[in-house]
């Protein structure tokens, strides 16, 4: 079942890059817009299954060699063990805590340990999402 | 408002349900679909539908209910995961007995 | 400095880290990896010892959920600090044996995983206060004794003995969460040592002796106590490092913890004297006239513990005599409680070198059988001296540790006798009677270990050949005769460094510390104790000769009514009685379960509504409606209608799809912009996924009968949509409470975000959304092994 992709596959390159950008700016903005970790998650997942859909599944993993069910793992680790390092802290689990600094050129920026929590989450989303979609396409 | 999204979300838990009471399991894999939406649609109309956004910013007034909606963002994504196990339960399923009736593969022994 | 709260976590994190190591450190035997984490645990711990000793404690908390009162506490004293030590002292000698018995062929990494988990929860079960937490601990000592009890799962035995320990010690424990529940619902508080602050309310209190019983039962049922002892003799199908360190040196004095632990608050009362000293003494003669009929040694063993702890647990009950406030000469009876610790120490040195002799004999022969065995003294001569050692200190001789405590269970069994208290006047006389009796079993089957084993003529029918065991496995039984051995000649370091603290922090509440030392020593004169253990010698001596006329006795005892049938027996009609139960309304049909639910919502929930008169009805609260909002509910209801008549899968998927991005322009209208974005994305992923799925899945049928209109499933279903509505229409007419929603929207001042949705998911309710991430992940890899794992490995050399 061979189709001609070239108009996908190009399309794909020049949208996966802009699917990239939207997901960050919803993971950074989630904090004080609409956005955050679940969303920008899934936005990410959608472009690599795009990836998946132009061109096919050896070429993309060969492109980004990653087991997407350590990556789910690694998600659910780094939530937890935000949760368990504010133990560390002497403060109760899942205690977060903001610092606010003011760099040069940058402006102010708020590291927040809500921002780890955050990106654990983004990271499950995307590790389960594509590990369910290539197991079943890989099962065919 | 209310009552009409409260209203809607009764007729879609009654189509659900009786998709749900089928025997077919794609349908009732859509039934449990529809069944979230109304849960959803539900929840929303228990917090109201007066206020702003909400965001904190500049504009002044009260904001919409924020912990229905956090609410269902959580139970978004957990419904996205136990859907896609369920489907892909039926899908071993139709792949193992090649039956996707549910009163035939009553009674086929474990394998 | 590393505080005790985080040292108890120490054997999990490793645990955790197992898989990883295993991997790549292939050539090496994990076991010595392992062998550090109680080794240094126990260094950790024996630095305490000087502080202890001093009387002083070391209290320490991590802040886990204050709100809940739930916060991890530990309490380093004298009493956990024995058994911390026990824990981590016998289970490196137990790690550093296990080495050289498993090979690396066995599935190691379960096996320490298991072991490591084990660790973690016992030194939990001894150092935490909060009782919740300690029915946690104590559970996870439950779950991974049953995990390495079926360590050979394709055996039969060792599945039958899993499952009979874990239901008959979790039964327990179950038993001990409702009697710690009855003592929060009485004194408002988890915490251990509040409790014993407050004892004086809480005697009065109508729930004390309930409360006592539910705890009972937990520490008897593990601890092995008459007549939940079945358990034990099964569990030996364990690998013997495991029977030598859960079913004989830790786990099963948990109970005795339990019991020592709540004495200063239960101790004193009738009830709590009677039963413990009573189940003890009764656990202590039939453990040991059971012993001497096993034909395998390690059943032998079993039985030998079983009755080893009976003699514990009957000085703890005669020792919580001392906290009776009437009593003038309390003090005197510490003596024994003292004499119960002093023999739990001795009891894990000398039961654990036996073990793991027994091992070795296994280990070596292919068989424990003692009708086989014989003349080995020869071939292992070490393996004998430690035999000979831990059998004679069990028996009670000289020049061994067993023979000091032994002596001490006497004096105390004496000096109750004497006690016109709680009708001890008429019945005190069986104490010492009862007791004697017991240890002239326990001689008579200490010698069979030795007798039966090594002397004698070496059986013909054994094809292995004899020689002495690996250097390896010899280290850890002779460290521990070695024990035996050295704490007969300088007891009281043991007695002043160890167990006196642990005398304090028993009865602090109560004695001042002179009340507390008792000094141990061997030789107290020509006294009835002396006596006693002379008549034990010549009697027994009697018996063992005489042991193929004395195993006429056991006639008596039909096999048929024995405790271990009538478990098993009750257990199956209980399964068959259930079976039939639940196959009368579990069909199997998906559709009957779904019936069921559904009729209980429009009944239960509908009816109460009717029922109560709750309906109301009030809109003047309500939002205007958009001319759009029209538009969609239309929309989707004509959608949802026709997903009920389509007879294509396709149709009904992207009918499916429209509907979820229909919801979620009601998102963007209810002003929820995170709904709208994740509920587009979402339902993009998923209509992807049917579509993937539903690509491989059958058609559905094209002719008309494949979905038959139904009318009962309509009444159901628009029933069911009935009582939905009006619940959600009563419930939004009539607010009850104030909304908690305000809290949130001070999300900028608590928490420095803007974003209240996501703040709430982010930071207030965490807890929430790391569950649900946890949720998702499992998902996953359900997904992923429903597919990918077919068929399951070692599942043919199952046996049935």
């Amino acid at each position: 079942m061979k189709i001609n992709e070239v108009i996908l596959q190009s399309i794909a390159k020049l949208v996966v890059f802009i699917i990239l950008t939207l997901a960050l700016y919803l993971f950074f903005s989630g904090h004080n817009a609409p956005g955050g970790g679940f969303i920008a998650g899934l936005v990410l997942a959608s472009a690599i299954i795009l990836l998946f859909l132009a061109f096919d599944m050896e070429t993309v993993l060969k492109g980004i060699p990653l087991d997407f069910k350590m990556i789910a793992a690694l998600g659910v680790f780094l939530a937890v063990s935000t949760g368990v390092g504010s133990i560390l802290f002497d403060v109760p689990f899942l205690t977060h805590t903001i610092v606010a600094y003011d760099l040069p050129l940058l402006g102010m920026i708020e590291l927040s340990t809500v921002t780890l929590f955050e990106a654990g989450v983004a990271l499950t989303v995307v590790g389960v999402v594509i590990t369910i979609i290539l197991t079943i396409s890989e099962d065919v | 408002m209310e009552t009409l999204i409260i209203i809607l979300a009764g007729i879609l838990v009654t189509v659900s349900t009786y998709l749900m009471l089928s025997k077919n399991l794609i349908r009732i894999i859509l039934g449990m679909s529809l069944l979230t939406h109304a849960s959803h649609l539900l929840l929303m109309a228990m917090g109201g539908f007066k206020g702003n956004v909400p965001i904190i910013g500049d504009q002044a007034g009260e904001f919409i209910d924020a912990l229905p909606q956090a609410l269902i963002l959580t139970s978004i994504v957990i419904s996205f995961g136990v859907t896609s196990f369920i489907l892909v339960l039926a899908y071993r399923n139709y792949e193992t007995f090649k039956i996707d009736n549910l009163d035939k593969l009553w009674g086929i022994k474990d394998e | 400095m590393i505080t005790v709260s985080y040292a108890i976590f120490f054997p999990f994190i490793v645990a955790a880290l197992i898989p990883i190591l295993y991997k790549r450190l292939s050539k090496l035997h994990i076991g010595w990896i392992v062998m550090t984490v109680p080794a240094l645990l126990f260094i950790y711990l024996a630095r305490y010892i000087p502080h202890i000793t001093n009387g002083k404690t070391v209290t320490n908390t991590v802040y886990w959920i204050p709100s809940y009162d739930l916060n991890l506490t530990t309490h380093l004293d004298g009493l956990s600090l024995i058994f911390g030590l026990i824990i981590t002292g016998i289970g490196t000698l137990v790690v550093l044996y296990s080495i050289y018995y498993l090979s690396k062929e066995e599935s190691l990494k379960h096996f320490y995983i298991y072991l490591l988990l084990f660790m973690g929860g016992m030194l939990g079960v001894v150092f935490v206060d909060h009782m919740m937490l300690f029915y946690l601990f104590w559970e996870v000592t439950s779950i991974s004794s049953f995990l390495l009890i079926a360590f050979w799962y394709q055996r039969k035995g060792s599945r039958y003995g899993a499952k009979k320990a874990l239901l008959i010690t979790i039964s327990g424990g179950l038993a001990m969460l409702i009697g710690f529940l009855m003592i929060h619902a009485s004194t408002g508080t988890f915490s251990i040592r509040e409790v014993i602050v407050n004892v004086g309310i809480f005697r009065e209190h109508q729930l004390f002796i309930p409360a006592m019983i539910m705890i009972l039962l937990g520490a008897f049922t593990k601890s092995a106590q008459f007549p939940f002892h079945i358990w034990l003799p099964s569990a030996m199908e364990a690998p013997t490092p495991i029977s030598a360190y859960l079913h004989s040196a830790t786990m099963v004095k948990a109970g005795i913890y339990l019991v020592a632990r709540f004495s200063p608050i239960f101790g004193g009362d009738l009830v709590w004297f009677w039963l413990v000293s009573g189940i003890g003494l009764l656990t202590l003669l039939w453990g040991a006239f059971c012993a001497i009929r096993q034909t395998d040694l390690k059943a032998l063993l079993a039985y030998s513990t079983v009755s080893q702890l009976g003699l514990i647990m009957s000085l703890f009950g005669v020792g919580s005599i001392s906290f009776n406030q009437e009593l003038i000469s309390a003090a005197l009876y510490t003596q024994a409680i003292f004499a119960g610790l002093f023999h739990l120490i001795n009891h894990s040195t000398f039961k654990g070198a036996l073990f793991m002799v027994v091992g070795i004999v296994d280990y070596q022969l292919g068989t424990r059988d003692i009708r086989r065995l014989g003349g080995l003294m020869s071939f292992m001569p070490i393996s004998f001296t430690v035999a000979l050692i831990g059998s004679f200190s069990m028996a009670g001789l000289p020049p061994f540790n067993g023979f000091l405590s032994k002596e001490m269970f006497f004096t105390a069994m004496l000096k109750i006798s004497e006690l016109d208290l709680f009708s001890l006047d008429t019945w005190g006389i069986l104490f010492p009677v009862i007791a004697w009796i017991a240890s002239v079993f326990t001689f008579v089957y200490s010698l069979i270990i030795v007798i039966k084993t090594f002397l004698g003529e070496q059986s013909e029918s054994l094809d292995k050949p004899t020689h002495e065991a690996p250097k390896g496995m010899l280290v850890a039984p002779v460290i521990l005769a070695l024990f035996v051995v050295g704490i007969f000649f300088f007891p009281n370091i043991v007695g002043d460094y160890l167990i006196y603290p642990a005398m304090l922090s028993i009865f602090s509440s109560v004695f001042a510390g002179e009340h507390l030392t008792h000094t141990i020593s061997a030789w107290h004169g020509f006294n009835t104790e002396l006596f006693m253990t002379i008549g034990i010698v010549i009697l027994g001596t009697v018996i063992f000769l005489l042991l193929r006329y004395f195993k006429y006795v056991y006639k008596l005892f039909p096999e048929k009514w024995s405790f271990d049938a009538l478990f098993h027996h009750g257990l199956e009609g209980l399964e068959r009685i259930s079976n039939k139960i639940t196959s009368f309304y579990m069909t199997g049909n998906l559709k009957h379960y779904l019936s069921y639910i559904y009729l209980s919502i429009v009944i239960f929930i509908g009816g109460n509504l009717v029922y109560r008169g709750a309906f109301t009805f009030n809109f003047t609260d309500d939002a205007n409606i958009h001319l759009f909002s029209w538009f969609l509910v239309a929309v989707i209801i004509v959608a949802a209608v026709m997903l009920i008549f389509v007879k294509k899968r396709l149709p009904a998927i992207l009918l499916n799809g429209f509907i979820g991005y229909s919801v979620s322009m009601f998102y963007v209208l209810f002003r929820a912009p995170d709904l709208a974005l994740t509920q587009i994305v979402v339902e993009t992923a998923s209509t992807a996924l049917f579509l993937l799925c539903f690509y491989f899945l059958s058609e559905w049928k094209q002719d008309k009968k494949a979905f038959p209109f139904s009318i009962k499933n309509l009444i159901i279903s628009v029933s069911v949509g009935v009582t939905v509505v009006l619940v959600a229409l009563s419930v939004k007419s009539e607010k009850l409470f104030e909304t908690i929603s305000t809290y949130y929207e001070n999300a900028l001042e608590l928490a420095g975000s803007r974003n209240i949705v996501n703040t709430i998911l982010g930071d207030f309710r965490a807890f929430d959304t790391m569950l649900e991430v946890v949720v998702l992940c499992i998902a996953g890899l359900g997904v992923y092994s429903l597919v990918k794992i077919r068929k399951r490995k070692g599942a043919e050399n199952l046996e049935d």
